[in-house]
């Protein structure tokens, strides 16, 4: 039972949120700010009884899309999640997503608590949330002005996660050399996930890589295969670090236009199981394989697992789907090189050649320097597009960055109203054809609105 | 005509997009039919110092520094210098700059020895400088985005290259930002650079095409499009600096 404190932040909460939702405001994290500002501790305090415990899941891309499997797989298990669903993942989301549940004498219905976690908030939101799991899908340089330097980073990370309790399970990407030294406690609990079909991933270093040197001995690393960035089969030839076995791996990745399928296999190399997710994109697969890792740290049976993520739907944004005047939008958020450049991966394996909308945002939750764009592989995208529609508080810039990428002038057009853009975009689509939507993070929530307010998709806080 | 563009450590110092600028002084030189090799130096034997018109050397992170200051502390450091008297002009933004002046101090341990191409110091400040760069400078203005913890103070014979209107610039203290002293330039501007201020990136080509060429002049791009990202990042830093 939380103590007095608790259940008057508790209170106070449930009255924000109340008061909110009949004002018709919802899915924002303010009842979980008010919570907060009254006890700090109201995250501590709610979650401790939580019978299956608690599973945070971080990491610079995939957080969204695994936690949003493992809420599936935990539900096939006849759990009841707690969920930041909305993507609120600062410590007020969480607070927010337990308000949501409680009751007003601070009793909660779900029985595990489940987490996105923002990977800068993650040092400080572990030591609250004791967790029984952590997840980490990755980590790529993303929003500089808000995370500074990676290396800074995965240390913070480092020294948080080895201040918890030896019971707590680490699931850690094998694949990212930065994730896979996380885990420095000798007497650490880890499951480590990684891909091993040497079809996947060419031999060159790519240029957006942050951890071309060796995390334990500053060596360069060598790659047998380069999946994405630094991730891929990485060792040290000077001090013989290399890719921690894999407890839970995919033997054999295949793609689709719209799915993906994986071949699981464990420690011993006995095939489990086939998995078909139905979101395509090798990085879909990797954040496939960091759930069923995480499901099998909570000791959730595979065929559970593996029927859940077999009905899995996307979140807002992540290559899902939306009809429009008989075009079909594809989604795609983009926030930082490594996630564009993996979202472009996908797209173009299918041989497309996209019509696009895309928009650039400069706002807090999309980082405030724009600078990213140039390490994003445009050069790549560029060739395939054959028109572009462009917005965005800074759709100039990207504007400028597909020019000097070699698209021609006749084939991008600037259009500084979302509204605009969007009928602009789909009017130059032929009926029955696709446009795939590019846009950084608040840029897609301002689609979204648009879209919600045409009438084809419901508003976020509804999903 | 061509030429020849170096990227220095790019697998080390390569944060915050700064190959952009690379990527612009690439495109600027071919839209004028000019040829274009880029070739990287990394940390080791270079084998033909003598090569470049122009270098490029961007920003990195703390670790990545501390092998790039060791390495350019032996021989590759002095070959740098020698193509500079050579002729070559270097571009540099962030960590490039701050290795390309004396040293940099920081707030404890020894100082590390920068390459004393620029007649600048850097000592490590306290917070961090985060935000939209704004920078007259005598030409135009320069629009950009910083993310530095350095203080960099400028010696007698590095000029400024401008005067922060929004933003910190070199210090905080004394409203200047980057440094030029002969063919070489230093500046906190992210964004990525040149792209955004072509009139800087045609300077460079200018200096660089110098070397071996005679007489060059550049003929006009239509610059329309940069002409409105530079006004629409403006606005940004004016009203949300």
């Amino acid at each position: 039972m939380p103590d007095t404190l608790a259940l008057i932040a508790n209170a106070a909460g449930k009255l924000t949120r109340e008061g909110l939702r009949m004002t018709g405001r919802g899915g924002t994290a303010l009842p979980g700010l008010v919570a907060l500002t009254l006890d700090p501790d109201y995250i501590t305090e709610l979650s401790s009884g939580l019978t299956h415990g608690v599973i945070c899941v971080s990491g610079t891309n995939g957080k969204t899309t695994t936690a949003r499997m493992l809420a599936d797989i935990t539900r096939a298990a006849g759990w009841e999640p707690i969920h930041n669903r909305s993507g609120s993942n600062l410590d007020r989301g969480v607070a927010a997503a337990l308000l949501a549940d409680a009751n007003w004498y601070g009793e909660t219905r779900g029985d595990v608590g489940l987490f996105e976690i923002d990977e800068a908030s993650l040092p400080g939101a572990v030591g609250r949330l004791k967790p029984r799991v952590v997840v980490i899908t990755n980590l790529f340089r993303d929003q500089m002005d808000r995370y500074f330097e990676l290396d800074a980073l995965a240390k913070r990370i480092g020294d948080a996660l080895a201040t918890l309790p030896e019971e707590t399970t680490l699931v850690l990407n094998a694949d990212d050399p930065l994730v896979a030294n996380l885990a420095r406690r000798r007497d650490a609990n880890t499951i480590f996930f990684g891909v091993e079909d040497q079809s996947v991933g060419g031999t060159i270093p790519q240029a957006i890589s942050d951890a071309t040197r060796c995390p334990r001995c500053k060596a360069p690393l060598t790659y047998k295969r380069v999946v994405l960035a630094h991730v891929g089969d990485w060792s040290c030839a000077s001090c013989w670090l290399g890719r921690p076995p894999r407890d839970v791996s995919a033997t054999k990745v295949v793609l689709g236009d719209s799915w993906s399928e994986i071949s699981l296999a464990g420690t011993i190399g006995s095939i489990f199981a086939a998995v078909r997710v139905p979101i395509p994109g090798l990085y879909n697969a990797y954040n496939a394989l960091a759930a069923i890792a995480a499901a099998r740290a909570l000791e959730i049976g595979l065929t559970e697992a593996t029927s859940a993520l077999a009905n899995f739907r996307p979140a807002f944004g992540r290559l899902e789907t939306v009809e429009l005047e008989g075009r079909t939008l594809r989604l795609v958020l983009v926030k930082n090189p490594a996630g564009f450049n993996a979202a472009i991966g996908a797209l173009l394996e299918t041989g497309r050649k996209p019509r696009l909308l895309a928009a650039l945002n400069d706002r807090d939750a999309d980082g405030r320097d724009v600078s990213w764009i140039w390490d994003a592989d445009f050069e790549t995208l560029a060739p395939t597009v054959s028109h572009a529609v462009i917005t965005g508080v800074r759709g100039r810039d990207l504007a400028l960055r597909f020019k000097y990428a070699g698209l021609p002038k006749e084939r991008i057009e600037v259009v500084d109203e979302w509204r605009e853009a969007i009928e602009r975009a789909v009017s130059l689509a032929p009926k029955g054809g696709e446009v795939v939507v590019l846009a950084t993070y608040t840029a897609m929530q301002d689609l979204r609105e648009v879209l919600s307010r045409i009438g084809v998709v419901a508003p976020f806080w509804e999903d | 005509m061509d030429l020849r563009i170096a990227h220095l450590y790019p697998d080390l110092m390569n944060i915050y997009g700064d190959r952009g600028n690379v990527i612009a002084l690439s495109q600027r030189a071919k839209w004028r039919a000019i040829d274009v090799e880029v070739r990287s130096y990394s940390v080791g034997e270079w084998a033909d110092p003598d090569w470049p018109d122009v270098w490029f050397f961007g920003g990195g992170q703390d670790q990545g520094q501390d092998i790039v200051g060791a390495d350019l502390a032996g021989k590759n450091g002095a070959a740098l210098k020698k193509s500079v008297e050579g002729g070559a002009a270097i571009f540099s933004v962030c960590g490039g700059y701050q290795l390309l002046g004396h040293e940099y101090v920081p707030e404890t341990g020894p100082s590390i020895p920068g390459v004393g191409i620029l007649d600048a110091t850097t000592r490590a400040g306290k917070t961090r400088f985060v935000g939209n760069l704004l920078v007259n400078a005598p030409d135009a203005y320069l629009i950009g985005f910083e993310n530095h913890s350095g203080r960099t103070y400028l010696g007698a014979n590095a000029k400024p290259l401008g005067t922060v209107v929004v933003g910190n610039g070199n210090n905080g203290e004394d409203k200047t930002e980057g440094a030029v002293q002969g063919k070489v330039i230093g500046c906190y501007l992210h964004g990525s650079c040149l792209p955004k201020n072509p009139w800087l990136a045609d300077r460079l080509l200018g200096w660089a095409l110098a070397r071996r060429h005679d007489a060059v002049k550049l003929a006009p791009l239509d610059d329309a499009d940069e002409k409105s990202a530079r006004d629409q990042a403006t606005e940004v830093a004016r009203t949300r600096p």
